[in-house]
């Protein structure tokens, strides 16, 4: 059997899914015993079968990605249960399995996946969409790239309308029906609590249940950034999110202000004062970056 | 020998493998240690927390690369991708060689984060030399592969696995990053003379060694990096440092990781080794 030949028949098997009882299927992919599958290729020796050897690396396949799922959205776990989000990582990673050299890009399909795929959260999808999509955010705050911040001196003779202002590749803006940064970060207290007790984990399903089930739905505009490298959460208010967002889509500074205001109650006398205030806000956060000329000229 | 090109000839002493959960420790006590490896993967990213520590551990340490998912035994071609970051981390930290495994792990593109076992056959030491070279060529630092441990062996194979490391080392003409460990497990797993093995290396091309612990289970052994080193793998370390000399020595403990001071430790106990290596040199 030639090299490239060999490694797909053996990466077919090693990523075939697990069975109930965490064990390699006896059906081969493509079907066919897995036994004959796997002595095709892999020797026995006097301990294991060609299969039980296989089968090593299929449990540690799946342990791993699982693991790193489990690690990446604890949310998302605690709003489905244990069971539904193991079986949801699997179909997710049979649909879209790793395409990159690190693990940290593993969920980075999920939210669409999840919104494809409704079954698994059923009466929680939108729930279930919005942690999903605030939990990958977290992974992207907390390691996307920071270019230099906006300096007052970056805006000089300017219009201000045609001005275009490009937000930090680490600032991700979400729109949520439910509230889930409370739940994400309750979760994550209770993770941290019961790290430190060792206390079991049968105490922390029925609290996530809790949790859960109390969540009610709130819209609510939030920006996951981050300040001296830690990840926060912080809310605004839909006009200030719907200009930021503007910005995002690389619209002039115009049309940015009349998207913030165009469906707004805001009471007009207050407008200028607002926005007067986050510009304050954006600056002390360093949420803009210096534009490409002047970063390269710095 | 010790310091050859393979390493960039450096004489780097005893390090362990730099983990999260010892940071604070290490940059508010700044205790002494010889040097620190860095797993490629979780830095090659393009900003946050993970490259500020990576910074400061960099003003006070010396730092080596280590990779996990170079992949030079898959048939398809290096990630464009993965080399573009690698080698921005190389410039970061001035690495003085890098090293990654002697496995594969993805194919068609497809990614299983394992590092899966070679066939021992001439075809993929050929393809895999060349794969070597063209990552040490782009890097443009000395690269060393590592024997990884493994739990299967192919049908196909037409040499051990030391005549087939040799073969792909001879043929890329670069390092070896000897793993007594991931030797010692596989010679359990597989039936072999773990110091047939250690005796057949090149010497020369020995950049670094590995030392770890593992798991024992009843009908195998897993390669777990979670326990302190059991004395056959020193007795491997004792006989390897004796053919190769005074080598850049590294502990591995990635699972239930102990305090700084348990993990360093227990990578020191490797001086006695390397003494008694010296003493035999002198005598």
């Amino acid at each position: 059997m030639k090299l490239l030949a060999l490694q797909r028949t053996m990466a077919r098997a090693v990523m075939q899914p697990l069975t109930r009882s965490e064990h390699m299927q006896q059906k081969a992919p493509g079907g066919g015993k897995m036994r004959a599958y796997a002595g095709r290729f892999i020797k026995p020796n006097d301990r294991l079968t060609s299969f039980e050897r296989l089968e090593i690396y299929n449990r540690q396949y799946w342990f791993r990605l699982f693991s790193a799922m489990t690690e990446d959205f604890p949310g998302l776990r605690s709003v489905l249960g244990e069971k539904q989000f193991d079986a949801m990582c699997q179909a997710y990673l049979i649909d879209c399995p790793s395409t990159s050299f690190t693990l940290r890009n593993l969920g980075s399909k999920l939210e669409s996946w999840l919104r494809a795929h409704p079954k698994f959260a059923a009466i929680k999808q939108t729930l279930a969409l919005d942690i999903a999509r605030l939990e990958w955010a977290d992974v992207e705050a907390f390691d996307n790239e920071a270019k230099p911040p906006l300096r007052t001196e970056d805006l000089a003779g300017a219009a201000a309308a045609n001005l275009t202002l490009e937000l930090q590749p680490y600032v991700r803006l979400l729109d949520l029906k439910y509230p889930v940064d409370d739940l994400l970060l309750a979760v994550r207290k209770e993770e941290d609590t019961d790290f430190a007790s060792n206390a079991f984990s049968e105490r922390r399903k029925k609290k996530h249940v809790r949790a859960v089930a109390k969540l009610k739905p709130q819209a609510i505009f939030l920006v996951v950034h981050r300040i001296e490298n830690s990840v926060y959460f912080r809310r605004i208010e839909p006009e200030e999110f719907a200009m930021l967002a503007a910005l995002r889509q690389g619209k002039k500074l115009g049309k940015a202000l009349d998207a913030a205001f165009r469906n707004s109650a805001m009471p007009v006398d207050q407008r200028a004062g607002a926005v007067q205030q986050w510009f304050q806000n954006w600056a002390t956060l360093g949420w803009f970056c210096r534009p490409r000329q002047n970063a390269a000229n710095a | 020998m010790p310091a050859n090109k393979f390493n960039g000839f450096t004489e780097y002493g005893i390090g362990i493998g730099l983990r999260a959960t010892h940071y604070d420790h290490i940059l508010s006590r700044k205790p002494v240690c010889d040097w620190f490896e860095i797993i490629s993967e979780n830095f090659m990213i393009d900003g946050g927390r993970p490259l500020q520590i990576l910074d400061q551990i960099l003003e006070q340490y010396k730092v080596v690369q280590h990779g996990v998912s170079m992949y030079f035994g898959s048939a398809e071609k290096p990630n464009r991708e993965h080399l573009r970051r690698l080698k921005d981390l190389v410039k970061r930290t001035k690495t003085p060689w890098v090293s990654d495994h002697l496995c594969w792990g993805s194919v068609d593109g497809r990614y299983t984060h394992d590092l899966l076992p070679m066939p021992y056959t001439f075809e993929a030491a050929k393809l895999t030399a060349q794969k070597v070279r063209e990552v040490r060529d782009y890097l443009e630092v000395p690269v060393a592969v590592e024997n990884v441990s493994s739990y299967a062996e192919f049908h196909v194979s037409e040499m051990t696995e030391w005549e087939f490391l040799n073969e792909v080392v001879e043929r890329a003409d670069c390092g070896i990053l000897l793993d007594v460990n991931n030797i010692y497990v596989s010679s359990q797993n597989h039936s072999f003379d773990p110091m047939a093995y250690v005796n057949s290396v090149p010497a020369e091309r020995v950049a670094q060694i590995h030392i770890a612990g593992h798991s024992k289970y009843r009908k195998y052994i897993l390669d777990t990096h979670d326990h302190p080193v059991i004395d056959p793998v020193w007795k491997l370390y004792d006989r390897a440092i004796h053919r190769v000399g005074h080598t850049a020595t590294l502990l591995e403990w990635d699972d239930s990781i102990p305090t700084f001071k348990e993990v360093h430790d227990e990578a020191l106990k490797a001086n006695k080794f390397l003494a008694s290596s010296v003493l035999a040199t002198a005598s």
